[in-house]
């Protein structure tokens, strides 16, 4: 039962709970129609405390594609947060007008403090470096959409996998399954955190390995996960120079790429992954963007107990 | 050999890390109080050559999740008619709550006002404590 719920963690719901959630995501998609004002009189609110232009928009069209309505600010400035106001009594309040919160804060741990104060479902939209569930339940339906499974599989994650929340939130969804592997792909500077390390992947005893060039382990993937890396969060320009090209996936590393590939990315994306393979078969990641409204719909469907 | 006399009826927090036994006075406020109390410090131990020992002439209150995160080898004697009549062994809490503060800068814990620190030990043997907010871990060096 997820009505009445919080998401803030991708673990706060169970395997089952998630199937539950792709088996309407996968109606939705089949005859959207039938759900486009299911959610009349309903309102979400979206409060965006740091910018975002994907996941806000891909909430609001979703309950908007619901029929419902939408209220929220999509930077602190312009509400009462620039006073000095409490999260605590920010979501004390919002959860008074609207049904459903989605907020994206830049403190990491803001949303699991807020579901202590909010009185309605609380959607973590992203809280810094450190988990999107939301990007995930799309990452994973994209998957089972691609591949037909969430077990036995080669995921490769690259780019920043130090501050990259959907990369955290996707190891600790994925752990979950039966034999899944990580290739973890990054510079040593922007490798895994210690908790995502020590907690689930030693933890639960996932193998994986961790390896500075694509090139290396491109030919052993089923999944690769692209992200961003940013030259400032380098330590030193020698090392952004040796390395950047190696995080940038074009035509010739798809050469040496499993025919069956699937590539995902959470976008934005910037220049990792070269406009030439947007035409490739395997570039799922549009294809997921679109995935994530439908994920979006069904969640807010499910955590309102809308039937 | 320095001799401390034993005690009627109080409490013999034994066993505590060389060097920890005034940390624990500290927390503990016993300096302000106004029964009698002994800290010996550096005394022989059989275990780990040297130990502190705090004996306390009479009953208090003691937040055994606090001591147990500061020290978990700690024990605590009881004592009634100079008679240990119970021993208390210490181990690492499950949850640390407003001991430590989340050492990540980007915690939420670290704007939001009147939030209490919360900590969740995740690995028994390594003394690893994840922040309940941000996950950020903290190891327990003692």
């Amino acid at each position: 039962m997820l009505k009445g719920r919080h998401l803030i963690d991708p673990q706060d719901f169970s395997i089952k709970e998630l199937e539950s959630i792709f088996d309407l995501t996968e109606r939705i998609i089949e005859s959207p129609e039938d759900y486009n004002s299911i959610c009349h009189g309903k309102i979400l609110s979206t409060l965006f405390y740091e910018p975002s232009t994907r996941t806000r928009f891909s909430f609001e069209a979703a309950m908007l594609r619901l029929g419902g309505s939408i209220i929220g600010f999509s930077e602190p400035g312009s509400s009462s947060v620039a006073k000095g106001e409490s999260l605590a009594d920010t979501l004390r309040t919002v959860g008074a007008y609207a049904d459903i919160i989605a907020m994206r804060h830049p403190k990491e741990g803001a949303p699991r403090l807020g579901t202590e104060y909010c009185p309605v479902p609380l959607i973590n939209g992203g809280d810094g470096g450190h988990q999107h569930p939301t990007q995930t339940i799309t990452d994973l339906f994209t998957i089972l959409q691609a591949k037909g499974r969430l077990e036995k599989l080669v995921i490769g994650l690259c780019g920043d996998l130090k501050f990259g929340r959907t990369v955290h939130s996707l190891i600790k969804a994925m752990s979950r399954y039966e034999d899944i592997e990580f290739l973890l792909i990054s510079p040593k500077e922007l490798q895994v955190p210690d908790y995502i390390r020590q907690e689930i992947l030693i933890g639960k005893g996932i193998p994986f390995r961790e390896v500075e060039r694509l090139e290396e382990v491109i030919g052993e993937l089923d999944v690769l996960y692209m992200t961003r890396v940013q030259k400032e969060r380098f330590f030193n320009e020698a090392d952004y120079i040796r390395l950047k090209d190696s995080y940038i996936l074009d035509r010739d590393k798809l050469l040496i790429a499993p025919e069956d590939l699937v590539i995902l990315h959470p976008l934005p994306r910037v220049n990792e992954i070269s406009p030439e393979v947007d035409d490739d078969p395997r570039a799922w990641y549009f294809r997921q963007v679109k995935n994530g409204m439908y994920v979006r719909m069904a969640l807010i469907l499910k955590l309102l107990g809308v039937k | 050999m320095l001799n401390i006399t034993s005690i009627k009826k109080g409490l013999v927090i034994d066993h505590i890390r060389p060097g920890m036994g005034l940390k624990i006075f500290q927390y503990l406020k016993l300096d302000q109080a106004d029964f009698t109390i002994a800290l010996i410090m550096n005394a022989a131990s059989k275990k780990h050559g040297k130990k502190d020992i705090i004996k306390i002439e009479d009953v208090i209150d003691l937040d055994l999740a606090m001591l147990g995160f500061l020290d978990p080898n700690i024990t605590i004697n009881v004592i009634e008619d100079e008679i240990i009549t119970d021993k208390i062994k210490l181990s690492l809490p499950e949850r640390v709550e407003g001991i430590i503060k989340c050492k990540n800068p980007r915690c939420i814990t670290t704007e939001e006002r009147n939030v209490t620190h919360r900590f969740v030990l995740i690995d028994h043997t390594k003394g690893i404590y994840k922040c309940e907010y941000c996950d950020h871990i903290y190891s327990w060096e003692g």
